[in-house]
């Protein structure tokens, strides 16, 4: 029995290391939170700062240059996260629709090339885009060209359609790839369900529309209840690259708009007190989501 | 028998369809082949813009194929500042990032299925959890700070070493195998580290290259590690140096319309003109390890997109 013990006990003082790591870049990390009940200032250390207790929060709330900005922050993380919630349907109809084309050379061609963009950063997808959109980029030339344009569009350093722009810009990185995961589990239907439906006369779209897709739909649930639980967090990395002082109001996204008051502007305090309410409501999210998946299909998404 | 008989089904019910299918599967073909032509061409477009005349390049005038053929933009890169370091730091970044991440996942996934561990269940949800939450952007920064990663190389490396979601990988997959080898070993006295390193190990080599692949990319093309801990200009990834470029690039073009000039004269169009053969250039570079290896790695995606979807 002691034996068995120590053993145990060795296994895992092999791990501690690993424990530790997790703890300093995972858990010891959730101390800055107390940053945010502090004046922080960044050169002086935190004991020599005011305590300011719950001020930060107080101001997201009352002042009135923070509260608009802030509804206007809040304004486009929704609006990207439901327009990328609304557009996470595309990749499944492009799975049963690439499903449909039987020769395999091409469909293999379309798989490959259409995945190919979610494998470069977003740096290298504004780099694209800066080289064909700009005012002296390849598109506005053809459309000058044409005839169509008199003066070049500027495409990127303007704030119109900003919401759509940024879909169309991570669709076009991951609709190849957000599909691979439909179509693996197309390949996992049982052929006999088709074979049986065309005996009884089934065409190409009634199979799709009574086999495949309620076939796929627990997937998609899934990948949906995801999205649901990652309504805040929509990340920076691809807001960030195109940021620019023309379309900063609708760009910023919460993420972005805590690195850009925190890191750019300096005010750490109220960057963090800004970060605490989104985990939490993150969190809070990742609850439900759970519990509807629970209800819903008897399984959890975490 | 009845294959033959549904075979035939299926031919009938094509052909009582035929035209409405015929029209259908055109309309399929053509909107695939525009959508991938749309993820193809833009890697086609900087590829021959970088080879082509940089007048012409610079007008957008290169569009099917290129003009003027010449290498001197990638001779020119050689001159530039800061290229040359922050391409070893991209590629050290990504081979010690993934060889140590790769490392501590096969390991700490394997001794995860070590039901003798003390409080196995507890360390194994204790590493899971944190794929849930974040302490946030200012939080870790002060970390960095405290732990004196700012402005270090290990920046790139340390914090990236457990990956939850590998381990879950990989831990699945190890107890997905036959558990009577590793029982066999263990009554011959094979030692918890002999028996990772001979036979789990080896098995597990395809979800380790799927592991591998995803982190080498990963590394590979981050920016926001740079951009958050590192103000040193010898640190800077490859990334985070492309993006300052077109940035400059940006903030050059933006001068020249607000000057007002309506014909912009010869120098300021020679210098823009630079910047974007830079910024295409260096773009060029940073996408072609990725085209490289692509065809390689393609296989395992779907592999591991399959097990990721089997739940920890």
């Amino acid at each position: 029995m002691s034996t068995k013990k120590v053993t145990g006990f060795k296994y895992f003082l092999w791990i501690l290391p690993f424990m530790v790591l997790v703890f300093l870049f995972s858990y010891f990390p959730l101390h800055g939170w107390i940053y945010a009940f502090y004046d922080y200032k960044p050169p002086r250390p935190l004991s020599k700062c005011e305590f300011v207790g719950l001020h930060w929060f107080e101001m997201l709330f009352s002042n009135e240059t923070q509260v608009s900005q802030l509804i206007q922050v809040m304004k486009n993380t929704f609006a990207m996260s439901i327009l990328g919630i609304a557009t996470s349907i595309l990749p499944l109809f492009f799975a049963i629709f690439l499903n449909e084309i039987k020769n395999k050379k091409f469909r293999t061609f379309v798989q490959t090339f259409t995945t190919l963009p979610n494998f470069i950063s977003w740096v290298l997808v504004f780099s694209v885009a800066f080289a064909l959109f700009s005012s002296g980029g390849m598109v506005n030339y053809v459309l000058m060209n044409l005839g169509i344009l008199k003066e070049p569009v500027k495409f990127l350093d303007s704030d119109s359609y900003t919401y759509l722009k940024m879909v169309l810009w991570s669709m076009w990185k991951g609709l190849g790839w957000g599909s691979i995961i439909y179509l693996s589990s197309i390949a996992g239907i049982d052929q006999e369900l088709y074979e049986a439906a065309s005996i009884d006369g089934a065409g190409r779209f009634q199979k799709m529309r009574y086999i495949t897709i309620p076939e796929l739909m627990p997937t998609f649930f899934v990948m949906l209840m995801m999205a649901v639980s990652n309504f805040l967090n929509n990340g920076m990395d691809q807001y960030y690259v195109f940021q620019n002082s023309f379309n900063k109001e609708h760009i910023q996204v919460l993420d972005l708009y805590v690195y850009n008051i925190g890191m750019t502007g300096s005010s750490y305090s109220l960057a963090t007190a800004i970060s605490m309410l989104k985990s939490v409501i993150s969190v809070a999210l990742l609850t439900v989501c759970n519990l509807v998946s629970k209800g819903v299909r008897g399984e959890t998404i975490i | 028998m009845s294959k033959k008989k549904s075979k035939d089904g299926s031919l009938g019910a094509i052909y009582r369809s035929s035209t409405g299918d015929k029209i259908f599967s055109v309309i399929n073909y053509t909107l695939f082949g525009i959508f991938t032509l749309i993820c193809i061409y833009p890697f086609y477009y900087m590829i021959i813009n970088t080879i082509s005349a940089n007048d012409l390049s610079a007008a957008g005038k290169v569009i099917l194929l290129p003009k003027g053929i010449h290498f001197e933009n990638y001779k020119a890169l050689l001159s530039l500042n800061g290229l040359g370091t922050a391409v070893i730091v991209s590629i050290a970044k990504t081979v010690i990032g993934t060889a140590t991440t790769v490392m501590a996942t096969a390991f700490l996934g394997y001794m995860f299925t070590q039901e003798r561990m003390w409080k196995r269940k507890f360390w194994y949800r204790y590493v899971v959890i944190i794929m849930y939450f974040n302490a946030g952007l200012i939080p870790m920064f002060i970390t960095m700070k405290t732990l004196g990663l700012t402005n270090t190389f290990w920046v790139y490396i340390i914090p990236g070493i457990v990956q939850p979601f590998n381990i879950i990988l990989v831990k699945t997959y190890i107890e997905s195998l036959p558990r009577s080898l590793q029982e066999a070993a263990e009554i011959d006295g094979a030692g918890v580290f002999r028996r990772f390193w001979q036979i789990t190990l080896p098995v597990c080599t395809p979800i380790l290259a799927t592991v591998a692949i995803f982190s080498a990319v990963g590394q590979w093309n981050s920016y926001q590690d740079t951009l958050i801990y590192i103000t040193d200009q010898k640190l800077y990834s490859l990334q985070y140096l492309l993006y300052t470029y077109i940035n400059q690039a940006s903030s050059l073009a933006a001068m020249v319309r607000n000057s007002g000039m309506q014909g912009m004269n010869a120098a300021t169009l020679a210098t823009q003109q630079t910047s974007t053969s830079i910024q295409m250039t260096v773009s060029v570079i940073v996408v072609l390890p990725i085209l490289c290896i692509y065809p390689l790695f393609q296989r395992f995606f779907v592999k591991g997109i399959m097990i990721g979807s089997v739940k920890g």
